[in-house]
């Protein structure tokens, strides 16, 4: 593949800030002394065989498993979501989309602190339901309040991929299918659907890479109780000073996100765009 | 049109670049600091005295502030951090001793606070405040008066406990409530420390730093493990709430100001160590973060009704069953292991 002289600038770039930092965490990852003192390192997978440990492992089945909850209840809300917004004129459209993508020009981080006074036992949602009879319930401090932190912040990342598909979508397909007598739920199946998968696993791998690395909606929401793995490696850097441990786990993050990436991209058969080329 | 705004939006962002960019030629230090832990005002009269301006910046543990400071990258002029973390810093080379000729408010200080385990010759650090850690309850919400550790553990208040998100600190909790010492260095005590612990996890409500003070104060949870300063600013805004030290014995504690070995401006350190000694100073900033300072002449500048807060200046008696924490040295790595373990247990 030859480049433009225009993409040498980039390539410097992928090589300093992605490929660099990546051989890094590898080379950190795989040895082990003193992190400040490049002279004290022996390769060792002594950081490897410490994370195979039940403590760990839990940490990192928990973490899967919330990133997969909170995938699959925004693929449930957004895949609607897009469908509506997709059906409107272009005008209302347009105005639909910013306002999902509004509350993004917020910082992340007040948005999910925000939530803190929402779900407090003061809140108002509480409030709310106590006042119609549940009362003593829980909000805050827990996985459902980091499930939903999760949803919060990361549902527009799933319903923009998925509208992009949608309006792009060949509307003489759909009549097409009209005509020869399908019912709509079988213009759905059959023909929309199929045809949004690209948008769909794209919008699943957005939603899931963020969800399964984050620290800050779990340490926010979840009030430190329940560590997830981004917690874990953001502890080793941040307090622990132990750059091998943590890079050891990222490595392990990493490959869970690729392994999960190839799974998706398994199911989108008809390599349509691939899942990009999107936006 | 639209080009004529995307043109004007270029320039405003390229100006804000040149202006952050120059003015560089101001004297400034570099001060960091825990979170919540000084008032503001102080830092503007500091800098309108001596014309140098300081970049404040601030952490939430000792830990944060350790990696921050060995792994480079930040230069700071004068940090802040407690007595154990002293002493490992000082033990790994990373204080620069201070010119006590030029800090002339340090004869100010209450000898008590002077030469202790962490700094035995007080040649690296000036005393800021100090004081004990406790449990701070709401008596409108908590029915019986708390009076040790192993209330914590109590099932009757499910939900309504908040400890520190802090390795020491919360270690020290549970290794009172067993017995041991806060300093222990077996690993069997550690570890059973570490599993009351684990079994304390269903009924706390959450591990906060800094932000148990609104939860506290807004009486979102009845009970948190809190350090003495906190409690006195919580008490202030809620009458509600008491503040006790527990009958297994706690933490006596000393944060004071150091300054790094790799500081660009000692001289402008010193000076701010010594404006933060002054007694006016230090009476103004005691007042408005609620701890305890270390100047006698500061503390009677105070209300007398500080002065007399058993809960801020407790007397000899209250203070004879603490311990002050010693660095670990070279079992730091257990204890972070523990710490680890402790934080990732379901």
């Amino acid at each position: 593949m030859k480049l433009n002289r225009i993409g040498y600038p980039y390539l410097i770039w992928l090589g300093i800030f992605i490929l660099i930092p990546l051989l890094l965490v590898t080379y950190f990852a795989f040895t082990t002394g003193d992190s400040q003192n490049f002279s004290t390192f022996s390769f060792s997978i002594e950081n490897f065989e410490k994370f195979i440990s039940p403590i760990y492992l839990g940490v990192l089945y928990r973490s899967v498993k919330l990133a997969f909850i909170s995938t699959l209840i925004c693929l449930v809300l957004g895949y609607p979501i897009a469908l509506i917004i997709s059906k409107e004129k272009p005008k209302i459209r347009n105005i639909m989309v910013l306002m999902l993508v509004i509350p993004m020009w917020m910082n992340f981080l007040l948005r999910t602190y925000a939530w803190l006074t929402l779900l407090g036992k003061n809140g108002i949602l509480t409030k709310v339901l106590s006042f119609i009879g549940l009362e003593g319930v829980s909000l805050l401090y827990n996985d459902t309040a980091v499930l939903l932190g999760m949803v919060y912040n990361f549902l527009p990342f799933m319903v923009l991929p998925i509208f992009s598909v949608l309006t792009k979508m060949d509307n003489n397909l759909v009549e097409a299918a009209e005509d020869l007598g399908a019912n709509r739920a079988e213009v759905f199946w059959k023909v929309i659907f199929p045809l949004s998968l690209p948008g769909v696993i794209t919008g699943i791998t957005m939603v899931f890479i963020p969800a399964v690395s984050t620290f800050v909606i779990s340490g926010l929401l979840g009030g430190n109780k329940s560590t997830l793995i981004g917690n874990l490696i953001e502890q080793q850097f941040r307090y622990t000073g132990d750059w091998h441990f943590g890079s050891t786990m990222s490595i392990i993050l990493m490959v869970f996100i690729l392994a999960s990436m190839a799974l998706t991209s398994k199911f989108d058969k008809e390599k349509e765009g691939g899942g990009g080329g999107l936006w | 049109m639209k080009n004529k705004i995307l043109i004007m939006l270029a320039m405003v962002l390229l100006l804000s670049v040149v202006a952050t960019g120059c003015g560089g030629n101001e004297e400034t230090i570099n001060v960091y600091n825990w979170g919540d832990y000084i008032d503001p005002e102080v830092l503007d009269l500091f800098e309108e005295e001596y014309g140098v301006r300081v970049v404040y910046d601030t952490y939430a543990t000792n830990e944060d502030l350790y990696v921050k400071m060995k792994q480079g990258g930040s230069s700071y002029d004068v940090v802040i951090p407690s007595d154990y973390m002293i002493e490992r810093m000082i033990r790994e080379d990373l204080l620069m001793e201070i010119n006590m000729d030029n800090i002339s408010m340090f004869e100010k200080i209450d000898d008590r606070f002077l030469n202790l385990d962490y700094d035995p010759d007080n040649s690296y650090s000036v005393p800021y405040m100090w004081g004990t850690v406790g449990i701070i309850y709401n008596t409108t919400m908590v029915d019986r008066p708390l009076t040790s550790w192993g209330d914590l553990w109590d099932e009757e208040f499910e939900g309504e406990i908040i400890m520190l998100n802090s390795q020491r600190d919360t270690l020290a909790v549970a290794l009172k409530k067993l017995g041991y010492s806060m300093n222990t260095r077996d690993i069997g005590e550690l570890e059973e420390a570490r599993d009351e612990l684990i079994s304390q996890k269903p009924i706390v409500y959450a591990y906060l730093g800094d932000e148990v003070k609104d939860v506290i104060v807004g009486g979102e949870a009845a009970i948190a493990v809190v350090w003495s300063g906190d409690a006195m600013a919580m008490m202030d805004e809620n009458p509600d709430l008491e503040y006790v030290i527990p009958s297994e014995g706690t933490n006596l504690w000393f944060d004071a100001m150091v300054i790094p070995a790799n500081a660009q401006n000692p001289e402008a350190a010193e000076q701010f160590i010594d404006f933060m000694t002054r007694p006016e100073i230090a009476a103004m900033n005691a007042d408005y973060i609620g701890y305890s300072s270390p100047v006698p002449e500061a503390v009677e500048m105070l209300d007398e009704e500080i002065q007399n807060s058993p809960v801020a200046y407790p007397s000899e008696e209250m203070l004879e069953n603490t311990e002050v924490f010693k660095d670990p040295q070279d079992i730091i790595s257990e204890y972070d292991r523990i710490w680890t373990e402790i934080t990732s247990a379901q």
